[in-house]
């Protein structure tokens, strides 16, 4: 019984995300007996693998690197897992809930002929799994009837399980087709020096009260004083103040840093559902009226052009 | 070029939904419905290539009881040809419905299928993916910018770390993120049209697909409740409570 995690990485290291997707693959094998099994798939990701090597409990991980895996299409790696989940005996397949695990995951159940049981936030059985629905508003229990269960994990959901001091085999897989349907053609990185929003551990957002993505220096000044990540409502990105990628809500991004400011956000369902599993909560906001304070565990009724230059001044 | 547009009845965005007292779903009697919102940006995006010259047909696809013939209703309205109700009374999985669009597919052979990347009820994000692997589609996730260049379709698509793009050979599957484009209005005039246009009608059983649910929902809960915070007053005492109180700073 092969529990198989997908790491996500960059050719050379383990990505963050991966960290949580292997605790939850842990907790599942303590329930279930298996063994954990990481999955290294891309091309010329040798450097990776010896850095999946060297995660602690597991029993193995597999390389799967050639010229169609490059960057990781799923139309070229999909059919590679299918073939790896029949091969390793695998019961579980799981992946951190991130664009690159949602992108490809389903793609691969499909063709297992399983169902997918998406953003589980805790592991009750091997068979058994809590996830969020309806934005967070609900929670949903669900049991799997399908022989391999396949798993995407909502990183906030589950400790970072540790990533070194490990010596695992490395077990060469065979050579990937491509299929011929898709090709990658380039990536524009936003470029920063913050810290990702996902492993932020503390967060400043801003919404509509930004009123222009002008505006955002005033974040960005306060967010470099405590080495916080900046963050956006949908109302945000919808108005074209910043880009789509510092969205965090049910549709953008799901963070639970250890402090979330949000500031000039009124707080609709979409945007609570990224963020309130936050530990501290901070809303600044000049309407005492907003849902945002209904979560927040401080409330600042201000006018955020000037609370936030007083902010930056005090930290 | 045929585009195939699968649109899904959710409750509406701005609902914040109850669980029922016996925690076997949410509450849905008497709650407002509507296009799920990644939807209605699928259908805009097929409206605007017919509008330039890239499609032919829109049609649009719904699975699930005659209620949801009133988002097909709004689709043509918004400007598709035509619909299909795939009718079923059954709950539907993702797995399902991707079978399901799958034979639709197969007997309308599109050149491109538009949906939207999740629907805000489940929060799945499955169904799109899923029916391209089903029908050996390349699949264009998250696109924010969608565009065909000769044979192939240009996908600018939102990842984590900032923009991706891939091109697919045709036939070909787009799931809709946010910023793809800004869903139109219909107009009263359009609105008496869709009335007219034609609806066809088909079962799970006239497209040989099971659509047994694989998952079995045991309990909806509601998650843990913030408890209520406390408003300061200005920005040093809450600079002071975050440094003492919360120790987060």
């Amino acid at each position: 019984m092969t529990i198989l995690v997908i790491a996500e990485h960059d050719n050379q290291t383990l990505k963050a995300a991966t960290a949580h997707a292997l605790s939850a693959a842990k907790e599942i094998a303590a329930q279930t007996g298996g063994e954990v099994s990481l999955l290294v798939a891309g091309h010329n990701c040798g450097a990776a693998a010896e850095a999946a090597a060297a995660v602690p409990g597991i029993a193995k991980v597999l390389l799967a690197d050639s010229a169609a895996l490059a960057q990781q299409l799923p139309e070229n790696l999909a059919p590679a897992l299918v073939s790896l989940v029949q091969a390793q005996a695998v019961t579980h397949l799981l992946a951190a809930s991130t664009t690159q695990g949602k992108n490809l995951l389903p793609r691969v159940a499909a063709l297992l002929d399983v169902a997918q049981v998406s953003d589980i936030t805790e592991v009750v059985d091997g068979d058994t799994y809590v996830r969020p629905i309806y934005a967070g508003n609900a929670l949903a229990t669900v049991q799997s009837s399908d022989s391999v269960k396949v798993i995407t994990v909502r990183t906030t959901a589950f400790e970072a399980a540790e990533l070194s001091g490990g010596q695992a085999a490395v077990a060469t897989q065979e050579e990937a087709s491509d299929a011929g349907l898709s090709r990658f053609i380039s990536e524009e990185v936003s470029q920063s020096d913050r810290p990702e929003l996902t492993s932020a551990r503390i967060i400043i957002s801003g919404g509509r009260g930004m009123q222009s993505g002008d505006n955002f220096p005033l974040l960005e000044k306060v967010a470099d004083k405590i080495g916080a990540a900046v963050g956006a409502s949908r109302a945000a990105v919808d108005s074209g103040f910043v880009p789509n990628d510092m969205q965090v809500g049910q549709t953008g991004k799901i963070v639970a840093p250890d402090l979330y400011i949000a500031v000039g956000i009124s707080g609709a369902i979409q945007h609570l559902a990224g963020m309130k599993d936050s530990k501290v909560i901070v809303a600044i906001n000049k309407d005492d009226e907003a849902p945002i304070f209904g979560v927040a565990d401080y409330g600042l009724k201000a006018d955020l052009f000037e609370a936030l230059p007083e902010l930056e001044q005090l930290l | 070029m045929k585009i195939l547009v699968a649109v899904k009845r959710v409750v509406d965005a701005n609902v914040k939904v109850r669980v029922k007292p016996d925690n076997s779903d949410v509450e849905l009697n008497n709650v407002k419905m509507a296009i799920n919102p990644f939807c209605e940006i699928a259908i805009e995006e097929a409206i605007r290539l017919k509008e330039s010259g890239v499609a032919s047909e829109v049609v649009v696809v719904s699975a699930g009881s005659n209620e949801c013939q009133e988002q097909l209703r709004t689709a043509l309205a918004l400007g598709a040809d035509r619909a299909i109700q795939i009718a079923t009374d059954e709950t539907l999985q993702p797995l399902a419905i991707a079978k399901l669009l799958n034979a639709v597919v197969e007997r309308e052979q599109p050149g491109l299928v538009i949906m939207g990347k999740q629907s805000i009820d489940g929060d799945n994000n499955q169904t799109g993916q899923m029916l391209a692997a089903l029908s050996g589609m390349p699949q264009g996730t998250f696109a924010s910018e969608v565009k065909l260049e000769g044979e192939e379709l240009l996908v600018t698509r939102e990842v984590d770390g900032g923009l991706q793009q891939v091109g697919l050979k045709l036939p070909a599957l787009v799931t809709t993120d946010l910023r793809l484009n800004e869903p139109r209005y219909a107009s009263l005039p359009n609105i008496m049209k869709a009335k007219r246009k034609p609806l066809a009608q088909l079962t799970p059983d006239d497209l040989g697909v099971d659509v047994t649910p694989r998952l079995t929902t045991l309990k909806v809960s509601n998650p843990p409740e913030r408890a209520a915070g406390t408003m300061v007053s200005t920005v040093s005492e809450l600079v002071e409570k975050l440094k003492t109180e919360a120790g987060v700073l």
